[in-house]
Protein backbone atom coordinates (compact mmCIF):
# COMPACT_ATOMS: atom_id res chain seq x y z
CA UNK A 1 0.00 0.00 0.00
CA UNK A 2 1.17 3.48 -0.79
CA UNK A 3 1.85 5.89 2.09
CA UNK A 4 -0.74 7.84 3.84
CA UNK A 5 -0.89 10.97 2.13
CA UNK A 6 -2.70 13.80 4.56
CA UNK A 7 -4.89 16.68 3.01
CA UNK A 8 -3.86 19.69 5.40
CA UNK A 9 -5.97 23.48 4.82
CA UNK A 10 -3.56 25.95 6.16
CA UNK A 11 -5.90 29.19 6.72
CA UNK A 12 -3.20 31.88 5.62
CA UNK A 13 -3.42 35.53 6.43
CA UNK A 14 -3.14 37.77 3.50
CA UNK A 15 -0.13 40.38 5.02
CA UNK A 16 2.09 38.12 6.53
CA UNK A 17 1.56 34.30 6.30
CA UNK A 18 0.47 34.31 2.64
CA UNK A 19 3.71 36.40 2.47
CA UNK A 20 5.60 33.70 3.86
CA UNK A 21 4.75 31.11 1.47
CA UNK A 22 5.25 33.43 -1.20
CA UNK A 23 8.52 33.84 0.21
CA UNK A 24 9.22 30.20 0.13
CA UNK A 25 8.57 30.38 -3.16
CA UNK A 26 11.08 32.67 -3.88
CA UNK A 27 13.76 31.11 -2.16
CA UNK A 28 12.60 28.01 -3.97
CA UNK A 29 12.36 26.65 -0.62
CA UNK A 30 9.98 23.57 -1.29
CA UNK A 31 6.91 22.65 0.83
CA UNK A 32 5.21 19.58 0.83
CA UNK A 33 2.11 19.78 -1.63
CA UNK A 34 0.12 18.16 0.69
CA UNK A 35 -0.82 21.84 1.90
CA UNK A 36 -3.80 23.56 0.81
CA UNK A 37 -3.74 26.87 1.03
CA UNK A 38 -7.05 29.47 2.23
CA UNK A 39 -5.59 32.92 1.36
CA UNK A 40 -8.04 35.23 4.24
CA UNK A 41 -8.04 38.83 5.03
CA UNK A 42 -6.64 38.01 8.37
CA UNK A 43 -6.17 35.24 11.03
CA UNK A 44 -9.13 36.65 12.91
CA UNK A 45 -11.11 36.07 10.32
CA UNK A 46 -10.98 32.43 10.78
CA UNK A 47 -13.96 31.21 12.24
CA UNK A 48 -13.69 27.70 14.09
CA UNK A 49 -16.16 26.85 11.77
CA UNK A 50 -14.36 27.02 8.97
CA UNK A 51 -11.87 24.78 10.52
CA UNK A 52 -14.86 22.10 10.99
CA UNK A 53 -15.63 22.43 7.56
CA UNK A 54 -12.25 21.52 6.51
CA UNK A 55 -12.39 18.57 8.29
CA UNK A 56 -15.53 17.70 7.59
CA UNK A 57 -14.84 18.32 4.00
CA UNK A 58 -11.77 15.81 4.50
CA UNK A 59 -9.37 17.33 5.82
CA UNK A 60 -6.48 15.30 7.64
CA UNK A 61 -5.19 18.30 9.82
CA UNK A 62 -6.29 21.82 9.83
CA UNK A 63 -3.29 25.24 10.24
CA UNK A 64 -4.23 28.48 10.67
CA UNK A 65 -1.16 30.89 10.16
CA UNK A 66 -1.24 34.77 11.00
CA UNK A 67 1.34 37.90 12.00
CA UNK A 68 3.27 37.70 14.76
CA UNK A 69 1.36 38.90 17.58
CA UNK A 70 1.92 42.70 18.16
CA UNK A 71 2.13 42.70 13.96
CA UNK A 72 -1.11 42.24 13.10
CA UNK A 73 -2.49 44.71 10.15
CA UNK A 74 -5.83 44.80 11.62
CA UNK A 75 -4.22 45.26 15.39
CA UNK A 76 -5.24 42.45 17.15
CA UNK A 77 -6.86 39.73 15.07
CA UNK A 78 -4.03 37.71 15.61
CA UNK A 79 -4.80 37.61 19.51
CA UNK A 80 -8.39 36.91 18.67
CA UNK A 81 -7.44 33.63 16.72
CA UNK A 82 -5.00 32.63 19.32
CA UNK A 83 -7.63 33.24 22.18
CA UNK A 84 -10.12 31.12 19.53
CA UNK A 85 -8.14 28.20 18.83
CA UNK A 86 -6.52 27.57 22.66
CA UNK A 87 -10.30 27.40 23.12
CA UNK A 88 -10.64 25.28 20.36
CA UNK A 89 -7.96 22.84 21.65
CA UNK A 90 -9.27 22.07 24.57
CA UNK A 91 -12.23 20.46 23.09
CA UNK A 92 -10.36 18.78 20.48
CA UNK A 93 -9.63 16.95 23.55
CA UNK A 94 -12.74 15.77 24.64
CA UNK A 95 -14.38 15.39 21.38
CA UNK A 96 -11.36 12.54 20.58
CA UNK A 97 -9.57 14.75 18.00
CA UNK A 98 -5.79 14.70 18.32
CA UNK A 99 -4.16 18.02 19.41
CA UNK A 100 -1.50 17.46 16.63
CA UNK A 101 -4.40 17.61 13.90
CA UNK A 102 -4.40 21.36 13.88
CA UNK A 103 -1.89 24.02 14.20
CA UNK A 104 -1.77 27.99 15.23
CA UNK A 105 1.64 29.41 13.75
CA UNK A 106 2.77 32.77 13.49
CA UNK A 107 4.60 33.28 10.11
CA UNK A 108 5.87 36.65 8.81
CA UNK A 109 6.17 37.53 5.35
CA UNK A 110 9.90 37.36 5.14
CA UNK A 111 10.04 33.67 7.02
CA UNK A 112 9.83 31.49 4.30
CA UNK A 113 12.23 29.29 6.04
CA UNK A 114 9.88 29.05 8.93
CA UNK A 115 6.86 28.34 6.34
CA UNK A 116 8.84 25.27 5.28
CA UNK A 117 9.45 24.50 8.19
CA UNK A 118 6.15 24.38 9.72
CA UNK A 119 4.03 22.63 7.09
CA UNK A 120 6.63 19.75 6.39
CA UNK A 121 6.65 19.26 10.61
CA UNK A 122 3.01 19.30 10.44
CA UNK A 123 2.41 16.81 7.15
CA UNK A 124 4.87 14.71 8.70
CA UNK A 125 2.86 14.55 11.97
CA UNK A 126 -0.44 14.31 10.70
CA UNK A 127 1.28 11.30 8.33
CA UNK A 128 2.15 9.24 11.15
CA UNK A 129 -1.28 9.88 13.14
CA UNK A 130 -3.19 8.62 9.60
CA UNK A 131 -6.60 9.67 8.71
CA UNK A 132 -8.87 11.66 10.44
CA UNK A 133 -10.81 9.29 12.41
CA UNK A 134 -13.09 11.05 15.01
CA UNK A 135 -13.31 8.66 18.11
CA UNK A 136 -15.77 10.59 20.10
CA UNK A 137 -14.52 9.20 22.76
CA UNK A 138 -12.61 11.04 26.01
CA UNK A 139 -9.51 9.97 26.04
CA UNK A 140 -8.73 10.73 29.83
CA UNK A 141 -11.07 12.29 32.66
CA UNK A 142 -11.64 15.92 31.92
CA UNK A 143 -10.51 17.68 35.20
CA UNK A 144 -13.82 19.11 37.26
CA UNK A 145 -13.00 22.30 38.88
CA UNK B 1 -65.23 18.48 10.30
CA UNK B 2 -63.49 15.49 10.85
CA UNK B 3 -60.44 15.86 13.45
CA UNK B 4 -56.87 15.69 12.05
CA UNK B 5 -55.11 12.49 13.35
CA UNK B 6 -52.05 13.17 15.56
CA UNK B 7 -49.44 11.39 17.29
CA UNK B 8 -46.52 11.92 19.59
CA UNK B 9 -44.07 9.72 20.40
CA UNK B 10 -40.97 9.63 22.67
CA UNK B 11 -37.74 8.48 21.99
CA UNK B 12 -34.56 9.09 24.23
CA UNK B 13 -35.85 12.45 26.15
CA UNK B 14 -37.12 12.54 29.68
CA UNK B 15 -40.78 13.42 29.15
CA UNK B 16 -40.12 17.02 29.47
CA UNK B 17 -41.46 17.91 25.84
CA UNK B 18 -44.99 15.43 26.50
CA UNK B 19 -45.25 17.79 29.43
CA UNK B 20 -44.59 20.82 27.52
CA UNK B 21 -48.12 19.75 25.38
CA UNK B 22 -50.02 19.30 28.87
CA UNK B 23 -48.41 22.86 29.86
CA UNK B 24 -50.42 24.32 27.00
CA UNK B 25 -53.34 24.57 30.03
CA UNK B 26 -56.89 25.75 28.65
CA UNK B 27 -55.11 26.42 25.16
CA UNK B 28 -55.34 22.26 24.71
CA UNK B 29 -58.98 22.36 24.69
CA UNK B 30 -58.98 24.39 21.51
CA UNK B 31 -56.69 22.13 20.12
CA UNK B 32 -58.19 19.04 21.04
CA UNK B 33 -61.44 20.53 19.38
CA UNK B 34 -59.40 20.00 16.42
CA UNK B 35 -57.13 17.10 16.84
CA UNK B 36 -57.68 13.38 17.74
CA UNK B 37 -54.59 12.26 19.61
CA UNK B 38 -54.49 8.61 17.81
CA UNK B 39 -51.15 7.99 19.71
CA UNK B 40 -49.29 8.96 22.64
CA UNK B 41 -47.75 6.90 25.16
CA UNK B 42 -47.02 9.06 27.74
CA UNK B 43 -51.20 10.21 28.25
CA UNK B 44 -52.82 6.88 26.49
CA UNK B 45 -52.04 3.54 26.45
CA UNK B 46 -52.06 2.69 23.16
CA UNK B 47 -49.99 -0.38 21.75
CA UNK B 48 -47.17 -0.29 18.46
CA UNK B 49 -49.78 -2.87 16.65
CA UNK B 50 -52.32 -0.15 16.57
CA UNK B 51 -49.96 2.53 14.90
CA UNK B 52 -48.73 -0.60 12.46
CA UNK B 53 -52.44 -1.23 11.74
CA UNK B 54 -53.11 2.20 10.51
CA UNK B 55 -52.82 3.26 6.50
CA UNK B 56 -49.87 4.55 5.48
CA UNK B 57 -50.54 8.41 5.62
CA UNK B 58 -53.01 8.49 7.64
CA UNK B 59 -52.01 9.95 10.59
CA UNK B 60 -51.80 14.19 9.60
CA UNK B 61 -49.15 15.04 11.93
CA UNK B 62 -46.59 13.01 14.74
CA UNK B 63 -44.55 15.04 16.52
CA UNK B 64 -42.20 13.11 17.74
CA UNK B 65 -39.77 13.89 20.52
CA UNK B 66 -36.00 12.33 21.77
CA UNK B 67 -33.06 11.57 19.93
CA UNK B 68 -32.48 7.80 18.40
CA UNK B 69 -30.08 5.84 20.51
CA UNK B 70 -32.25 2.48 20.25
CA UNK B 71 -32.94 -0.31 17.35
CA UNK B 72 -36.47 0.51 19.48
CA UNK B 73 -36.45 4.41 18.95
CA UNK B 74 -35.31 4.29 15.31
CA UNK B 75 -37.92 1.48 14.42
CA UNK B 76 -40.97 3.81 16.06
CA UNK B 77 -39.73 6.42 14.02
CA UNK B 78 -39.58 4.79 10.81
CA UNK B 79 -42.82 3.54 11.96
CA UNK B 80 -44.44 6.47 12.54
CA UNK B 81 -42.78 8.52 9.45
CA UNK B 82 -44.35 5.56 7.03
CA UNK B 83 -47.79 6.54 8.84
CA UNK B 84 -47.64 10.22 8.88
CA UNK B 85 -47.92 13.34 6.49
CA UNK B 86 -45.92 15.30 8.39
CA UNK B 87 -43.26 14.69 11.27
CA UNK B 88 -41.78 17.39 13.81
CA UNK B 89 -38.52 17.02 15.70
CA UNK B 90 -40.23 18.02 18.67
CA UNK B 91 -37.76 19.65 21.04
CA UNK B 92 -34.04 19.69 21.63
CA UNK B 93 -32.89 16.12 21.28
CA UNK B 94 -34.92 15.35 18.11
CA UNK B 95 -33.91 18.49 16.20
CA UNK B 96 -29.93 18.30 17.94
CA UNK B 97 -29.79 15.37 19.50
CA UNK B 98 -29.94 17.38 23.19
CA UNK B 99 -28.73 16.44 26.31
CA UNK B 100 -28.94 12.64 25.72
CA UNK B 101 -26.26 13.35 23.06
CA UNK B 102 -23.58 14.39 25.42
CA UNK B 103 -22.87 10.53 25.58
CA UNK B 104 -21.38 11.29 22.38
CA UNK B 105 -18.47 11.98 24.24
CA UNK B 106 -17.75 8.64 25.74
CA UNK B 107 -18.60 5.08 23.96
CA UNK B 108 -21.15 2.50 24.84
CA UNK B 109 -18.66 0.54 26.74
CA UNK B 110 -17.77 3.64 28.92
CA UNK B 111 -21.60 4.08 29.44
CA UNK B 112 -22.20 0.51 30.77
CA UNK B 113 -19.50 -0.09 32.57
CA UNK B 114 -19.97 2.78 34.68
CA UNK B 115 -23.80 2.52 34.97
CA UNK B 116 -23.60 -1.23 35.70
CA UNK B 117 -20.30 -1.79 37.20
CA UNK B 118 -18.23 1.06 38.65
CA UNK B 119 -20.53 3.72 40.69
CA UNK B 120 -19.94 3.76 43.91
CA UNK B 121 -23.53 2.46 45.16
CA UNK B 122 -23.70 -0.44 42.31
CA UNK B 123 -23.36 -3.96 43.76
CA UNK B 124 -22.67 -6.09 41.03
CA UNK B 125 -20.04 -8.60 41.70
CA UNK B 126 -21.22 -11.12 38.92
CA UNK B 127 -20.76 -8.14 36.70
CA UNK B 128 -24.02 -8.61 35.18
CA UNK B 129 -25.34 -6.01 32.50
CA UNK B 130 -28.05 -5.66 29.87
CA UNK B 131 -27.72 -8.11 26.72
CA UNK B 132 -29.81 -8.06 24.00
CA UNK B 133 -30.19 -11.48 23.71
CA UNK B 134 -30.64 -13.59 26.81
CA UNK B 135 -31.94 -16.64 28.53
CA UNK B 136 -33.96 -16.86 31.52
CA UNK B 137 -33.31 -20.01 33.70
CA UNK B 138 -36.69 -21.49 32.75
CA UNK B 139 -35.55 -21.33 29.48
CA UNK B 140 -37.69 -18.22 27.96
CA UNK B 141 -36.02 -16.02 25.38
CA UNK B 142 -35.43 -12.35 25.85
CA UNK B 143 -34.86 -9.68 24.00
CA UNK B 144 -33.80 -5.63 24.40
CA UNK B 145 -33.73 -3.38 21.72
CA UNK B 146 -30.20 -2.56 20.90
CA UNK B 147 -28.19 -0.07 22.23
CA UNK B 148 -26.35 2.06 19.49
CA UNK B 149 -22.89 3.19 20.12
CA UNK B 150 -23.62 7.10 18.53
CA UNK B 151 -27.02 9.27 19.77
CA UNK B 152 -28.43 10.75 16.50
CA UNK B 153 -30.81 13.13 16.37
CA UNK B 154 -34.00 12.69 14.60
CA UNK B 155 -33.40 13.81 10.83
CA UNK B 156 -30.06 11.01 10.94
CA UNK B 157 -32.61 8.76 10.74
CA UNK B 158 -36.13 9.57 8.80
CA UNK B 159 -36.83 12.73 6.90
CA UNK B 160 -38.34 15.34 9.16
CA UNK B 161 -40.90 18.11 7.70
CA UNK B 162 -40.29 20.76 10.38
CA UNK B 163 -38.29 21.24 13.67
CA UNK B 164 -39.31 22.77 17.00
CA UNK B 165 -36.26 23.14 19.19
CA UNK B 166 -36.27 24.32 22.59
CA UNK B 167 -35.77 21.74 25.97
CA UNK B 168 -38.56 21.94 26.40
CA UNK B 169 -40.58 24.19 23.74
CA UNK B 170 -42.54 26.38 25.56
CA UNK B 171 -46.34 26.62 25.62
CA UNK B 172 -46.36 29.64 23.37
CA UNK B 173 -44.02 28.03 21.05
CA UNK B 174 -46.27 24.51 21.08
CA UNK B 175 -49.30 26.29 20.44
CA UNK B 176 -47.89 28.61 17.39
CA UNK B 177 -46.39 25.91 15.68
CA UNK B 178 -49.94 23.73 16.09
CA UNK B 179 -51.73 26.59 14.81
CA UNK B 180 -49.65 26.74 12.07
CA UNK B 181 -50.23 23.23 11.23
CA UNK B 182 -53.81 23.33 11.57
CA UNK B 183 -53.95 26.19 9.98
CA UNK B 184 -51.98 24.81 6.87
CA UNK B 185 -49.63 28.46 6.95
CA UNK B 186 -46.35 26.53 7.10
CA UNK B 187 -42.89 27.52 5.56
CA UNK B 188 -40.78 25.46 3.27
CA UNK B 189 -40.70 22.22 4.04
CA UNK B 190 -37.18 21.89 6.59
CA UNK B 191 -38.07 25.09 8.54
CA UNK B 192 -37.20 25.41 12.16
CA UNK B 193 -40.93 26.90 13.12
CA UNK B 194 -38.96 29.61 14.58
CA UNK B 195 -36.84 33.15 13.32
CA UNK B 196 -33.37 32.74 12.68
CA UNK B 197 -31.64 35.36 14.76
CA UNK B 198 -29.64 34.92 18.06
CA UNK B 199 -30.63 35.48 21.50
CA UNK B 200 -29.56 38.60 22.46
CA UNK B 201 -31.43 40.30 19.78
CA UNK B 202 -34.21 39.89 21.62
CA UNK B 203 -32.44 39.96 25.03
CA UNK B 204 -33.87 42.73 27.92
CA UNK B 205 -30.44 42.50 29.02
CA UNK B 206 -29.32 43.65 25.65
CA UNK B 207 -29.02 47.27 26.62
CA UNK B 208 -26.94 47.07 29.25
CA UNK B 209 -23.91 45.53 26.79
CA UNK B 210 -21.47 47.94 26.59
CA UNK B 211 -20.06 48.85 22.95
CA UNK B 212 -17.07 46.28 23.13
CA UNK B 213 -17.24 43.61 25.77
CA UNK B 214 -14.69 42.32 27.52
CA UNK B 215 -13.96 39.60 29.77
CA UNK B 216 -10.73 38.99 31.72
CA UNK B 217 -12.52 35.99 33.44
CA UNK B 218 -15.23 33.56 33.33
CA UNK B 219 -17.26 33.03 36.66
CA UNK B 220 -19.46 30.17 37.67
CA UNK B 221 -22.94 30.88 38.93
CA UNK B 222 -21.92 28.67 41.76
CA UNK B 223 -19.24 31.10 43.04
CA UNK B 224 -20.87 34.28 42.41
CA UNK B 225 -24.39 36.26 42.58
CA UNK B 226 -25.46 37.12 39.10
CA UNK B 227 -26.48 40.71 39.15
CA UNK B 228 -30.16 40.71 37.78
CA UNK B 229 -30.16 43.81 35.34
CA UNK B 230 -26.25 42.93 33.80
CA UNK B 231 -25.91 41.15 30.28
CA UNK B 232 -24.38 38.42 31.53
CA UNK B 233 -21.02 38.50 29.13
CA UNK B 234 -20.71 41.76 30.52
CA UNK B 235 -20.71 39.76 34.38
CA UNK B 236 -17.91 37.32 33.13
CA UNK B 237 -20.85 34.36 33.11
CA UNK B 238 -21.04 32.62 30.24
CA UNK B 239 -24.12 33.12 28.02
CA UNK B 240 -24.82 31.34 25.03
CA UNK B 241 -27.04 34.25 23.89
CA UNK B 242 -24.66 34.78 21.10
CA UNK B 243 -24.76 31.57 19.60
CA UNK B 244 -28.23 30.59 20.19
CA UNK B 245 -31.48 30.80 18.26
CA UNK B 246 -34.25 33.45 18.97
CA UNK B 247 -37.60 32.43 20.01
CA UNK B 248 -38.18 31.06 23.50
CA UNK B 249 -38.91 34.44 25.01
CA UNK B 250 -35.63 34.41 27.10
CA UNK B 251 -37.15 32.41 30.46
CA UNK B 252 -34.05 31.35 31.68
CA UNK B 253 -32.85 35.08 31.39
CA UNK B 254 -35.91 36.37 33.59
CA UNK B 255 -35.21 34.27 36.33
CA UNK B 256 -31.56 35.45 36.20
CA UNK B 257 -29.44 32.35 34.72
CA UNK B 258 -27.86 32.52 31.70
CA UNK B 259 -28.63 31.09 28.78
CA UNK B 260 -27.31 27.73 28.52
CA UNK B 261 -28.76 27.16 24.06
CA UNK B 262 -30.85 24.64 24.43
CA UNK B 263 -32.40 26.58 20.80
CA UNK B 264 -30.17 24.89 19.28
CA UNK B 265 -27.75 26.88 16.38
CA UNK B 266 -28.42 29.83 15.14
CA UNK B 267 -27.71 30.85 11.20
CA UNK B 268 -25.32 27.69 10.79
CA UNK B 269 -25.15 24.08 12.28
CA UNK B 270 -22.70 24.36 14.36
CA UNK B 271 -23.21 26.10 17.77
CA UNK B 272 -20.20 25.27 19.91
CA UNK B 273 -17.60 27.07 16.65
CA UNK B 274 -19.80 29.64 16.58
CA UNK B 275 -20.07 29.94 20.31
CA UNK B 276 -16.07 29.60 20.53
CA UNK B 277 -15.78 32.26 17.35
CA UNK B 278 -17.85 35.04 19.50
CA UNK B 279 -16.40 34.40 22.74
CA UNK B 280 -12.34 35.04 20.84
CA UNK B 281 -13.83 38.62 20.29
CA UNK B 282 -15.17 39.74 23.24
CA UNK B 283 -12.44 38.06 26.01
CA UNK B 284 -9.11 40.34 27.37
CA UNK B 285 -5.66 38.43 27.14
CA UNK B 286 -3.21 38.67 24.46
CA UNK B 287 -0.53 36.26 26.23
CA UNK B 288 -1.00 32.22 26.43
CA UNK B 289 -0.58 32.59 30.00
CA UNK B 290 -3.51 35.22 30.41
CA UNK B 291 -5.86 33.45 27.97
CA UNK B 292 -4.79 29.71 29.29
CA UNK B 293 -5.79 31.57 33.30
CA UNK B 294 -8.88 32.86 31.58
CA UNK B 295 -10.26 29.41 29.54
CA UNK B 296 -9.55 27.73 33.13
CA UNK B 297 -12.85 29.25 33.91
CA UNK B 298 -14.59 26.85 31.37
CA UNK B 299 -13.67 22.77 32.81
CA UNK B 300 -16.09 21.38 30.37
CA UNK B 301 -15.95 23.54 27.06
CA UNK B 302 -17.99 20.67 24.48
CA UNK B 303 -20.36 19.99 27.18
CA UNK B 304 -20.76 23.58 28.03
CA UNK B 305 -20.61 25.07 24.22
CA UNK B 306 -22.56 21.99 23.01
CA UNK B 307 -25.12 21.10 25.58
CA UNK B 308 -27.69 20.60 23.48
CA UNK B 309 -26.43 19.98 19.71
CA UNK B 310 -23.81 16.92 19.79
CA UNK B 311 -25.29 15.29 17.38
CA UNK B 312 -25.70 18.62 14.80
CA UNK B 313 -21.99 18.41 15.47
CA UNK B 314 -19.48 17.26 12.79
CA UNK B 315 -17.31 16.23 15.63
CA UNK B 316 -19.82 15.54 18.22
CA UNK B 317 -21.74 12.91 15.81
CA UNK B 318 -18.84 11.38 13.56
CA UNK B 319 -18.97 7.93 14.70
CA UNK B 320 -21.45 6.86 12.52
CA UNK B 321 -20.42 3.09 12.52
CA UNK B 322 -23.56 1.03 12.66
CA UNK B 323 -25.23 4.40 11.31
CA UNK B 324 -28.57 2.50 10.25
Amino acid sequence: MAEFEPNIVAFVCNWCSYGGADSAGGQKLAYPANIRLVRVMCSGRVDPEHVVAAFREGADGVMVMGCHPGNCHYRNGNHKALRRFRLFERMFLQLGIDKDRFQLEWVAAGEGKKFQDVTTAMTERVRALGPLVISGFVPEEVSHV
Amino acid sequence: MSKVKAAIYWCSSCGGCDESIVDLGERILAIREAVDFVFWPCAMDPKYSDVEAMADGEIVVSLINGSIRTSEQEYMAKLLRRKSQLVVAFGSCACFGGIPALANLTSKKGIFDRSYLTTPTTVNPEGIVPLEHSKTAEGYSMELPSFYETVYKLDDVIEVDYFLPGCSPNGDMVANAMGAILAGKLPPKGSMLLPDIALCQSCDRNSTKPESLTITEFKRLIHVQADPTQCFLNQGILCMGPATRDGCGFPCVKGNMPCTGCMGPVGSKDQGARMLSALGGIMEGETEEQIAKALDGIPDPAGTFYRYSMSSSFMGSHRKENKP
